[in-house]
């Protein structure tokens, strides 16, 4: 079934948390696969959208179970991986950008050593050719003065200066296949936009995967290829991200109509009425 | 009935060297009854005049006023009677050790209300909430649900004038359709004055009748709403907040 | 409101009232909560090991007159320094022909004696001064902290000597000069804790409902300061025992004939070399206990820490 242009094959990818009583399903059983493309994941808190993210990472924490038929990278099973091989995936194939710069970045370094050691760990280079490497990455996100930058120490960033520090910073060893988990929720709306971009061009030139994790759907609806909708841990729909809002899901619809609208004010707004039924039917099988 | 106004409000934190003017040079006014908002981006200050309002940032200078009454030192508990707060945060508002129950309760005590269990059920009845959830510590509940604590609480000494600040930034959009509903529900049933603080233009847009939007620590720019929808701004930051709130367009990243 | 299910329902039925996550009365809520932290202490073996040591301890000091095989004070000069297992001496006996056993049985009176003592006054008052420095601020902070800090450049021993020097010897002294050298590092984490809170949105909160300072800190600021302090003071207790145990050594704590661990380690020291048992039976027992008081507190911070509150 896997077409020549798939980077990542995701089938039927289970995550469970089991507790005292009972267990809990995050995710549960879901199946996409990933080209040279903007995939969009969106869906609500406890939707599993970010466990998704970070199980095909296998990054999911004990007692978190992680179970699936297949999670290839390129025919690679990464389910069948020892823990030693899935560090050397991990930032070599599929980098990982999580919401909040302040919590990834370590605050007693400079950036610019952190950039550097995140190169040496993919990378045999000495630390000259590094330290060129990271200036170089540091000006490919827009940073104007990449030599203060690199001297800096975290604290001394704003956010959007610190979610671009840790694009560069995943983007260095050449991945193949980003995850961005709420890269932009954290910024605000005009710094945003920026950040965006820059994370755009640099994914298109490299012609890398990327999947954006986003509880936003105007903006995966402007960003993305295509976009995958979550629910309860399963995908209810799937679409093209610029037709997301002629969804046909009844959640879908209703996410959309619950946003209040400058243009078009409204006494009340539309409140989701959540249908049982949707968490019982069949996740929706990706194959665009 | 009381409105409440700012003349010349300034708001600093530190002190010498390290003092920081969040607020600057700040004045305007809210009618009784009318729903005002203000916009800005992280650190304009939008926060910090609730807080102000409030009494929980203490260095500030100028003319507060809430009704007819000039606001000056400690608040008084009449004050606090008539001008509440909901905050951002529902995860951060609710005391983590405490139940829905004990938290009202003392409110209410606090306020010299009598009958507390009865008030109790009609508050949280209030809120849609229902006697069912008034055992239950916060980690019980979800955010939406929290939110409706706080705003129960808020409600508890039946206040005229509600300061709410950023109440739905931290749920998802269904719940925030939840919420801003409710609040809509509850203005139109107890007469009530709001002041709401949001970086969502969407949401300023869909609560309040007039605008100000603040940069820097300063008001740039006070208009009605219909301004807004129009995209009448005056100011280029109030344009360039209209566009991008306006969502992503796509050749911003495309091209 | 709903009561307790009938106590003669099925134990699913009361556990299941117990976990519900609707809770319907204050004492539901209440007792649901107790029931989830007492299930989480349950899923740690040494924790559970721990408690058992206590609550063996408990036993063993309420019931000393009945359970020990002998008088702790009758000597029998003929019959002394008796090896482990002899016929009507289980563990021997000391220099003066008592029965080790017997002795060791009393002594824990004294040793619970102590240990509860200090652990009502020393937490208390670390307590109070630490929650009222961090909240107040400014000079009140200052000048209680600076005291705080005073106490705490002392060693602890050293400290509790001076005292039952100045007070005389004896238990009582022993343990106020024990709680007077303990409460500062307890002052110390009540003030850390309450920094963090103090800054909260839900003290911000209450403040907005008129509460004064004394109420906010009682109310809003102690319930979730005394989890740490309580684990904190468990795991103290150790050091406590211990000390009690080295002022009785050094002959300042309880005086002969009283049965104190410390002291009857004291006391077997001059034969150490030849008849090992009699210091090393009640060292075994301090050790015990200390390590019952180690485990209990390492299991109760992963029940009371107030940071992950939201246990499901």
């Amino acid at each position: 079934m896997s077409k020549d242009t798939d980077l990542l094959e995701v089938d039927d990818l289970w995550v469970k948390f089991p507790t005292r009583t009972e267990t809990f399903e995050a995710v549960r059983g879901i199946s996409f696969r990933l080209g040279r493309e903007r995939l969009g994941i969106v869906g609500e808190s406890g939707s599993g959208k970010s466990m998704t993210g970070r199980a095909i990472l296998r990054l999911i924490r004990k007692p978190g179970i992680v179970t699936a038929n297949r999670i290839s990278l390129h025919g690679q099973d990464l389910m069948k991986l020892t823990e030693k091989q899935m560090r050397n995936v991990r930032g070599k194939q599929i980098s990982m950008v999580m919401q909040d710069p302040k919590f990834s970045l370590n605050p007693v370094m400079t950036i610019g050593d952190q950039i550097v050691e995140a190169y040496r760990l993919h990378a045999r280079a000495t630390r000259s050719e590094a330290h060129a490497k990271a200036l170089e990455m540091l000006e490919a996100v827009s940073i104007r003065d990449p030599e203060r930058v690199f001297r800096a120490y975290p604290h001394e960033m704003s956010g959007g200066m610190g979610q671009r520090i840790m694009i560069a910073m995943m983007l260095i060893p050449d991945p193949e296949i980003l995850i961005a988990d709420e890269p932009t929720s954290a910024l605000d709306v005009s710094v945003q936009t920026q950040v965006l971009s820059i994370m755009d061009r640099l994914v298109q030139e490299r012609g890398m995967g990327l999947i954006f994790i986003s509880h936003d759907l105007n903006l995966v609806s402007a960003f993305c290829d295509r976009v995958l909708i979550m629910y309860a841990g399963r995908i209810v729909e799937t679409c093209r991200a610029d037709r997301l809002h002629e969804a046909k899901h009844p959640y879908t619809r209703g996410l959309l109509n619950s946003l209040p609208r400058l243009e078009e004010p409204r006494e009340r707004l539309d409140v989701l009425k959540r249908d049982p039924a949707w968490r019982e039917a069949a996740s929706v099988v990706d194959d665009q | 009935m009381t409105g409440l106004s700012a003349k010349h409000l300034n708001v600093w934190f530190g002190s010498g060297r390290d003092r920081v003017l969040a607020v600057d040079d700040v004045s305007f006014s809210v009618a009784s009854g009318a729903s005002f908002g203000l916009v800005g981006e992280s650190g304009s200050g939008k926060s910090t005049i609730l807080r102000a309002l409030t009494g929980l940032a203490p260095n500030w200078s100028g003319e507060m006023m809430v009704g007819n009454e000039v606001l000056q030192g400690q608040r008084s508990s009449a004050f606090y009677k008539q001008v509440q707060m909901v905050f951002q945060d529902p995860y951060a508002s609710l005391h983590p050790r405490h139940t829905v129950d004990q938290m009202l309760s003392e409110t209410l005590y606090l306020h010299g209300v009598g009958e507390i269990d009865t008030h109790v059920e009609k508050l949280l009845d209030d809120v849609g909430l229902g006697n069912a959830f008034r055992f239950r510590y916060p980690h019980q509940l979800s955010g939406g649900q929290r939110q409706r604590v706080a705003i129960a609480r808020a409600l508890a000494p039946e206040p005229e004038i509600l300061l709410l600040d950023e109440p739905t930034s931290a749920l998802d959009v269904s719940v925030q359709a939840e919420i801003l509903n409710l609040l809509t529900d509850l203005r139109s049933e107890h007469s009530l004055t709001y002041v709401m603080v949001s970086h969502d233009l969407a949401v300023v847009g869909h609560m309040c009748e007039e605008i100000a939007v603040m940069q820097n620590g300063k008001i740039v720019e006070i208009m009605p709403v219909a301004d807004m929808r129009s995209m009448q701004a005056k100011h280029d930051y109030t344009q360039h907040l209209l566009k991008s709130s306006q969502g992503y367009e796509r050749r911003e990243f495309n091209g | 409101m709903n009561s307790a299910p009938e106590t003669k329902g099925s134990a699913r039925q009361l556990e299941a009232w117990l976990l519900s996550n609707t809770p319907t009365s204050r004492r539901h809520a209440r007792l649901g909560s107790l029931y989830k932290g007492w299930l989480k202490l349950k899923s740690n073996k040494l924790a559970m090991l721990g408690l058992f040591i206590l609550i063996a301890l408990v036993v063993i000091a309420i019931l000393a007159p009945i359970i020990s095989p002998a008088d702790p004070f009758e000597q029998n000069l003929g019959n002394r320094l008796k090896p482990l297992g002899t016929e009507g001496h289980f563990l021997g006996t000391d220099s003066l022909g008592r029965d080790l056993l017997s002795r060791l049985i009393y002594g824990s009176q004294i040793t619970l004696y102590i240990v509860a003592l200090v652990a009502l006054i020393a937490p208390v008052a670390g307590l109070f001064v630490g929650t009222m420095a961090g909240y107040l601020g400014g000079w009140a902070d200052v000048v209680l902290m600076r005291v705080t800090d005073i106490f705490l450049a002392f060693p602890r021993l050293v400290l509790a000597l001076a005292f039952v020097a100045a007070l005389g010897a004896g238990i009582e002294n022993a343990v106020i000069a024990i709680s007077l050298t303990a409460w500062p590092p307890y002052a110390r984490i009540a003030r850390a804790e309450t920094l963090t809170i103090r800054n909260s949105d839900y003290i911000s909160a209450v403040k907005l409902q008129g509460a004064g300072g004394l109420r906010i800190i009682v109310k809003h600021i102690w319930p979730l300061c005394i989890s740490s302090l309580i684990v904190r003071v468990t795991l103290d207790m150790a050091g406590i025992i211990l000390a009690a145990a080295g002022l009785g050594f050094l002959g300042l704590g309880a005086q002969p004939p009283s049965p104190e661990w410390g002291a009857m380690v004291s006391e077997g020291r001059k034969f150490i070399l030849d008849h090992w048992w009699v210091a090393t039976v009640p060292g075994l027992a301090i050790f015990t206990v200390s390590l019952g008081f180690n485990l209990l507190g390492d299991g109760l911070r992963d029940v009371l820490d107030p940071k992950d509150s939201g246990d499901e």
